[in-house]
């Protein structure tokens, strides 16, 4: 199996699908609205903030970037779950092609989509008054942090599609990671909450990049020394997650 | 290179409690077509999931083009094209795009997929379709364009699933002459199926599969002489005059069977048409109605309560199949 066997296999199955937003373009853009609604809901509906100093908007914004990222995880799980119930699932695992390639097309498209996704947020933040106070560079920083949060997301989302494989599961998992995205400090400073609520909100994976991310942007909330953090937290759950979603793939039907 | 397409020796497939394969033996000489033929549940779909690669089997040696499933799976799967019982395309896109993506991932180069996919278009006689997606297509044409897919590298060795269950008549012959079509180029066809008909048509040798074993095989006409000869049927209008009908009707009177309760006959005839005609002018002297008399061809259900002891007739109530 050369290398470029791998490559183009890849590239093929990320062109699939794109081919398949090119088909569906109001479900992509539904995938679009959906987190700017949020924020919007958040920033002028429910407001306030709890134990935040500072702008409302500038603490919130970040944290709906790092919730968005975070939510992309059962966009993903749905997808795969859709896929594997499908017959081309069959077609494509009794041809010579890259193992893995099947999920790797799948992951390209979610993080390009991410990466629409962050800008629309980005711009939609800019407009309701949200700045990025720290230069370009850490403006840059901060976006490839939560990137790389998407890409841990993804995996899991994968792995546990092909866990679960049913479409029941996929709905248990998409009220589950609503909790998950609450009991960080997307919306509120852990100092406002029980202290040992407080801490499992610090601990959270999620809350890492956040206040990684608040710094690098200069917004409230932000402290300095979670960089670290928020790089490793999700590289760990990328070395346990992508090689067991990649293994469990090539095992289906064994 | 061997002389055998298919080699499998003593293969066990268990899923929980049910074993679904009880140590099949099979063997598929290249450039024929081969039909395994058992009722639902049998092991047939099994059995070519693993030859195809797609499930692993437990116990036993399977080989397909000369290569092993097991541990030389990307070898087989370069030499197999397969066709499941469901379609195995992307429903999202059209008939061209999905060609063209399996040519690529048989690492033919993005301008021989192209060629590949407007000449399998043209000779399925799909060129029509544009971008219209494959979940708008009809069954035969779905079935078609899955079969253009399996066929993109000219595979040795191709399975075919109950290639026709579900298809109108029309549908279904279209696929039975795509499928003679492909024989003549020496590919090497592993055709599953419910059908009799279907089996006898197409396939070259036959086996029959039962309970995750071979119980026979042979040609369809071996398998036919096995199973027994044609039969006439005939009803009586009056049920008190189904021992004297007996009497009358060709051959021995102990091979008549009887159903009192339906007023039915049946025996076994050698002579077709002259016995039917027999049958008909000696009830007819004797002033016995009939309210039908069929002369008719073994069915599959009697192949199997001939080929199995239990007599387990297709139809009758058995797990469905797993398809995992």
């Amino acid at each position: 199996m050369s290398a470029a066997y791998v490559v183009s296999d890849c590239w093929t199955m990320t062109r699939r699908e794109l081919a398949h937003w090119a088909r569906q373009p109001v479900q992509v853009l539904v995938g679009l609205v959906f987190p700017v609604m949020m924020l919007l809901m958040f920033g002028y509906l429910v407001g306030g903030g709890r134990g935040v100093d500072g702008d409302y908007v500038d603490f919130l914004v970040p944290g709906m970037l790092t919730l968005t990222m975070v939510f992309g995880l059962e966009g993903t799980m749905t997808a795969v779950t859709q896929d594997l119930n499908k017959g081309v699932i069959d077609r494509f695992r009794a041809m010579p092609m890259t193992d893995g390639a099947v999920l790797v097309g799948r992951s390209a498209a979610d993080m390009l989509q991410s990466t629409v996704g962050l800008l629309v947020m980005v711009g939609v933040g800019y407009a309701i008054g949200w700045r990025a106070n720290g230069g370009p560079g850490s403006t840059l920083g901060a976006l490839g942090l939560l990137l790389l949060l998407r890409f841990a997301m993804l995996w899991i989302g994968i792995l546990l599609a092909l866990v679960a494989g049913r479409a029941e599961l996929v709905q248990a998992v998409q009220i589950l990671v609503w909790p998950i995205g609450f009991l960080s400090n997307a919306f509120a400073s852990p100092d406002s909450m029980p202290g040992w609520l407080g801490t499992f909100v610090e601990w959270n994976p999620m809350s890492a990049t956040a206040t990684a991310v608040r710094d690098l942007f200069g917004n409230p909330g932000g402290e300095p020394g979670h960089i670290g953090a928020a790089v490793v937290w999700p590289l760990v759950l990328l070395a346990v997650f992508l090689p067991l979603a990649v293994r469990k793939f090539g095992r289906l039907g064994k | 290179m061997t002389a055998d397409a298919i080699l499998v020796e003593g293969a066990r497939k268990r899923y929980g409690e049910k074993e679904a394969l009880a140590g099949l033996d099979l063997t598929v000489r290249r450039g024929t077509v081969h039909g395994l033929l058992g009722p639902n549940g049998a092991g047939k779909t099994t059995t070519v999931r693993i030859l195809a690669t797609l499930l692993r089997h437990d116990e036993g040696l399977v080989r397909v083009a000369g290569h092993d499933v097991r541990t030389e799976a990307r070898e087989v799967r370069r030499r197999i094209g397969l066709l499941g019982q469901h379609a195995a395309l992307d429903e999202e896109l059209g008939g061209r795009q999905n060609l063209e993506m399996f040519g690529r991932l048989h690492h033919l180069g993005a301008r021989r997929a192209g060629s590949r996919a407007d000449e399998l278009l043209e000779r399925f006689g799909l060129t029509d379709t544009g971008r219209k997606p494959v979940k708008q297509f009809s069954g035969g044409m779905r079935r078609r364009l899955d079969l253009a897919a399996s066929l993109i590298t000219d595979p040795e060795v191709l399975f075919l699933d109950e290639p026709t269950t579900g298809l109108d008549p029309r549908g279904r012959g279209e696929v039975w002459e795509s499928v003679r079509s492909l024989v003549g180029g020496g590919t090497t066809v592993l055709l599953t199926t419910q059908y009799l008909e279907e089996a006898d048509r197409l396939a070259d040798r036959i086996s029959v599969v039962d309970e995750g074993r071979v119980v026979a095989d042979g040609t369809a006409d071996e398998l036919k002489a096995k199973v027994g000869v044609d039969r006439i049927d005939v009803v009586v209008r009056d049920g008190a005059r189904l021992d004297e009908a007996a009497a009358l009707l060709p051959g021995e009177r102990a091979e008549v069977s009887v159903d009192a309760d339906r007023r039915r006959l049946s025996v076994p005839v050698a002579d077709r048409t002259a016995s039917l005609a027999e049958t008909v002018r000696a009830l007819a002297e004797a002033g016995i109605e009939a309210e039908d008399i069929a002369l008719r061809r073994p069915t599959l259900d009697e192949v199997f309560l001939h080929l199995t002891a239990r007599g387990t007739a297709p139809g009758a109530d058995r797990e469905k199949e797993v398809a995992a």
